[in-house]
C-alpha cells in the first residue's frame, strides 16, 4: 500500500491521503481526470476496476467517493473528489472514458444528488421520472408525496438524452439524440417473461440485428439507500435479504460484518462457521434456479423442476433453522439470530450425497443437447477486458477469463483456509457463463463437505448492546455475493443510525453491459444473452 | 349452501362469514331456474381452471415460481397455464412492490386483462407497501390502482399461503352471477369511475 500512496503524491503533490489498509485520496476536480488517467495507466497502479461511485451530501458540499481496484495487484484505493459550483448546478469531471462502467454508475449519482458530470454521454436519470422533482439522497430532500405524486398516467419519456459541457467556467447543456432518427425501436419490457422481472429494454433494431439498447430501469426502485438513513443499525439489515434475493445470506453476512468492523465486535468461530455454511448453500440453491429460469428462457422447461427439486431440499434446510423459506433475516451483529436446527448436519449430508447425481443429470438433459449449444456457444462474447471495464463480476466475469472472486482477493470470514477452486473460463460467451455456475455449485459443495463436520462448539452469538452506536467514520469492504462482487459504504457521524449507506450490486452493470454484449447479434439471441448475465432486478434498483 | 373446492372441508376454511355474506346477496337478487342453472355450470368451469398472468416484480414472485414446480404444483389445481399476456389471463398475482414508476404500467395490464378479471394482492408490499411503505418511490398498496379481490399477507407468503389465496379466489367466482348478474362487474366499474387513468379520455 505504502508504494501505492507514494506514487500517487508523486505524481500529484497536491493529493492528500488518508488510511492505511484502503487509504483516501482527496483530489481537486480540476485534477480528478488526469488523476484516473494515471490510475488506471500507470504500470504500478493498474487501478482498472472501478467498484463503484459512492455519491456523497456532507451538507456543506456535495461529492463522489470513487472506490478503484487493482486486478493485477489487487488493492483498494478510494478517490474523494468534491463538487465544484453550488448545490443548484454542482459537477465534477466525468470519467466515463475511463472506466466504461462509470456512464451509468454517474447516471445513478446524478438521480440521487444532482451532481452533473461534464462528458458523460448520458447524463439522464437513472431510476427516477424525468419529472421528477428533487434529489432523494441530498439530506435536504423535500419528500413531501404531493410533489411527486403517484399517477396513472404514463411517464414522459424523450428521445433526447443531456450532454453537460464546461465553456469558460460556466455549465452549459445540450441534447443529444440517444437512437438514430431512422431507428426502429422495438419496445421489450418491463412486463416480459423473458426479462427475469420489471427490466426494461429499448431496442433499435436493423432487421433483425440489434443496432443498440437503451437499459431502462427503476421499475422497482424502492430507495433502500434513503430509507436505510432513518432506521437504527439493526433495522437496516432487513433490506438486504430483499434486494438480491437470492443472496439473502451473503448480503445479510456482508452488512453484519461490515457493522461488526466498524464497531469492533469480535465473533465467535461456530457464528463465523454457520454463516459460510448458509453462504455457501444459498449459492447452490441460487445456481439452481439460475439454470432452472434460464433453460425455461431457452424453451426447456422440465429443467425448472429437475433444479427446483434441489432448490426445494436447501429451502426446507434453511426453514429448519432460520423459520423461513425467504427472507431468512438469519445473521445478525455479533453472530446468528438462532442456533442450527438439530438435524442440519443431517440434512446438509443428504443434499451433498445427492448434489453430484442431480449435477450429472443436469448435463445429461441440457449442457451436452445439440439446441442448447447452438443457441449458447460463441453467443454474447464478452472479453476479459470487456468485463473488468464494464466491473462485471462474478460467474459471468469469470467466465470471461477475469479471476474476481472476492473470497479469494479480499479474504472475508474464514473463507482464506477454506479449500475450493476459484471457477474460470476463458471463452466468455453464455455457454461458459452457464457452465461455471454450475460448476461453482460443486465447489460450494466442496466448501460445505469441509465444514459440515468441524462446526465447532461455542457461542452462536455474542453479547452486543440493543442500542449500537458506531463512531465517526467510513468503512468500505468488498465481498462475493452470488452474482458478483457486492459493494458496501458505511458513512457513520457517531449516533444510531447511518449517515450513508451506499449498496454496490453486482446487477447494475451487468444489466448495462447488454448493449455492450448483444450489439451486431439476433435479437433472439437477448434472452439468451440477457438470461446467461443472471441479473435480478430488484438488486439493480434497489 | 356451502361453497367449497374439491376436497376441502367448508370447515376447513378461515373466513367463512364473508363467502356466506356473498351467498346471501345471491340469494336476495332472485333469480329464474334456466339461467341460475345455466349460472352454475358455467361458475363451475371457470373456478377450475384460472390462468395466471405471469406478472412478478420482487420475491414473492419467486415463491411463485416454486408454487408453478413439481412440490407445491399449482396444476393440480388447473391454474397452471401462466400467461404473458394480459389478454390471455384471468387473474392477475401481484408478486411484489409496486413503485411509483411502475403504477401506469400496473394499471395498464389490468385495463389489458380480458373480463372477466381478478386481482390477487400477494405479499406485504402489494397489500400494505411492507417494509417499504416510508419510501419516496414505492405505492402504499395496490388498493388504490385496481380493485383488489384476494389480499394474501406474508413476505413473501409461502407458496401454500398463496394456494390458499387462489382458492379462495375459486369460492368468490363460484358464488358470482354470470348472466344479468351485477354484484361484482357493477362494484368493479364504480371503482373504475373513482380511479380513473390519468390523461386517457374515455
Amino acid at each position: 500500500m505504502a508504494n501505492i500512496t507514494d506514487k500517487i503524491s508523486k505524481l500529484f503533490p497536491q493529493a492528500v491521503i488518508e488510511g492505511d489498509t484502503n487509504p483516501v485520496v482527496t483530489i481537486s476536480n480540476e485534477q480528478w481526470h488526469d488523476l484516473a488517467l494515471a490510475l488506471r495507466d500507470d504500470a504500478d497502479l493498474k487501478m482498472d476496476y472501478l467498484v463503484t461511485i459512492v455519491g456523497m451530501d456532507w451538507t456543506e458540499n456535495l461529492g463522489c467517493i470513487y472506490y478503484l481496484m487493482s486486478t493485477t495487484y489487487n488493492n483498494i484505493i478510494g478517490v474523494k473528489v468534491l463538487a465544484q459550483g453550488d448545490r443548484a448546478m454542482p459537477y465534477i469531471a466525468s470519467v466515463a472514458d475511463v472506466w466504461n462502467v462509470a456512464v451509468t454508475y454517474e447516471r445513478e449519482v446524478y438521480d440521487f444528488f444532482g451532481i452533473v458530470f461534464i462528458g458523460n454521454p448520458d447524463m439522464r436519470r437513472l431510476f427516477l421520472n424525468i419529472d421528477w422533482v428533487g434529489y432523494p439522497l441530498r439530506k435536504d430532500y423535500d419528500e413531501n408525496p404531493a410533489l411527486n405524486p403517484i399517477s396513472t398516467e404514463s411517464e414522459r419519456q424523450t428521445d433526447f438524452t443531456d450532454v453537460y459541457t464546461l465553456v469558460d467556467g460556466k455549465v452549459e447543456k445540450h441534447q443529444e439524440r440517444i437512437f438514430e432518427k431512422e431507428d426502429f425501436v422495438v419496445n421489450i419490457g418491463p412486463q416480459h417473461p423473458a426479462t427475469h422481472g420489471v427490466l426494461r429494454f429499448r431496442t433499435a433494431v436493423d432487421g433483425e440485428t440489434i443496432k443498440k439498447i437503451d437499459v431502462y430501469c427503476g421499475y422497482i426502485h424502492r430507495g433502500i439507500e434513503k430509507l436505510c438513513e432513518s432506521l437504527s443499525y439493526p433495522q437496516t439489515l432487513h433490506f438486504m435479504d430483499r434486494m438480491d434475493y437470492f443472496s439473502a445470506h451473503n448480503y445479510h453476512h456482508a452488512l453484519c460484518m461490515l457493522y461488526e468492523k466498524a464497531a469492533g465486535i469480535e465473533i465467535s468461530r461456530r457464528a463465523q462457521v454457520i454463516r459460510v455454511l448458509m453462504d455457501e448453500l444459498s449459492r447452490i440453491a441460487s445456481h439452481c434456479l439460475f439454470i432452472g429460469t434460464y433453460c425455461m428462457d431457452l424453451g426447456a422447461t422440465t429443467m425448472l423442476f429437475y433444479t427446483l427439486r434441489v432448490r426445494e431440499q436447501i429451502l426446507d434446510i434453511m426453514e429448519k433453522t432460520c423459520g423461513a423459506r425467504m427472507t431468512f433475516n438469519y445473521d445478525c451483529i455479533g453472530g446468528v439470530m438462532q442456533d442450527l436446527a438439530s438435524d442440519f448436519v443431517e440434512d446438509v449430508k443428504a443434499l451433498l450425497s445427492v448434489l453430484p447425481k442431480n449435477i450429472k443429470e443436469y448435463n445429461e438433459v441440457f449442457t451436452g443437447n445439440v439446441i442448447a449449444r447452438n443457441r449458447m456457444e460463441g453467443v454474447g462474447v464478452l472479453s476479459r477486458e470487456d468485463a473488468i471495464a464494464y466491473g462485471i463480476t462474478g460467474p459471468s466475469g469469470r467466465a470471461s477469463g477475469w479471476a474476481c472472486d472476492m473470497r479469494k482477493l479480499q479474504p472475508y470470514s474464514i473463507y482464506a483456509e477454506l479449500d475450493f477452486e476459484e471457477v474460470v473460463a476463458t471463452e466468455g460467451d453464455s455457454m461458459a457463463r452457464f457452465k461455471c455456475r454450475l460448476r461453482e455449485i460443486e465447489e460450494s459443495a466442496k466448501i460445505i463437505s469441509q465444514l459440515i463436520d468441524n462446526i465447532p462448539d461455542g457461542e452462536y452469538c455474542v453479547k452486543v448492546p440493543k442500542l449500537i452506536k458506531l463512531p465517526a467514520g467510513s468503512w468500505f469492504q468488498v465481498t462475493e455475493g452470488c452474482r458478483g462482487a457486492f459493494g458496501l459504504y458505511l458513512e457513520s457521524d457517531g449516533s444510531a443510525k447511518p449517515y450513508r449507506l451506499k449498496v454496490a450490486p453486482p446487477c447494475l452493470p451487468q444489466a448495462c453491459v447488454v448493449d455492450h454484449i448483444t450489439r451486431g447479434q439476433k435479437i433472439a439471441d437477448l434472452i439468451t444473452i440477457g438470461g446467461s448475465l443472471d441479473y435480478i432486478v430488484p438488486d439493480i434498483d434497489r | 349452501m356451502e361453497v367449497t373446492t374439491k376436497s376441502m372441508p367448508y370447515e376447513a376454511w378461515k373466513d367463512n362469514e364473508y363467502i356466506e355474506k356473498l351467498v346471501n346477496e345471491l340469494r336476495e337478487s332472485g333469480t329464474n331456474i334456466v339461467v341460475g342453472s345455466l349460472d352454475k355450470l358455467i361458475n363451475w368451469g371457470r373456478s377450475n381452471s384460472i390462468w395466471p398472468l405471469t406478472f412478478a416484480t420482487s420475491c414473492c414472485g419467486i415463491e411463485f415460481v416454486s408454487l408453478g414446480a413439481a412440490r407445491f404444483d399449482m396444476a393440480r389445481f388447473g391454474w397452471e397455464v401462466a400467461r404473458s399476456s394480459p389478454r390471455q389471463a384471468d387473474f392477475m398475482m401481484v408478486a411484489g412492490t409496486i413503485v411509483n414508476r411502475m403504477v401506469p404500467v400496473f394499471r395498464r395490464l389490468y385495463d389489458q386483462l380480458a373480463e372477466p378479471k381478478y386481482v390477487i394482492a400477494c405479499g406485504s408490499c402489494a397489500i400494505s407497501g411492507g417494509p417499504f411503505r416510508k419510501s419516496y418511490h414505492v405505492a402504499k398498496g395496490i388498493e388504490d390502482i385496481v380493485p383488489v379481490d384476494v389480499f394474501v399477507p406474508g413476505c413473501p407468503p409461502r407458496p401454500e399461503a398463496m394456494i390458499y389465496g387462489i382458492m379462495q379466489l375459486s369460492r368468490k367466482i363460484k358464488v358470482e352471477r354470470f348472466f344479468g348478474g351485477v354484484n361484482r362487474q357493477e362494484k368493479q366499474k364504480e371503482f373504475l369511475a373513482a380511479h380513473p387513468v390519468e390523461g386517457v379520455e374515455d
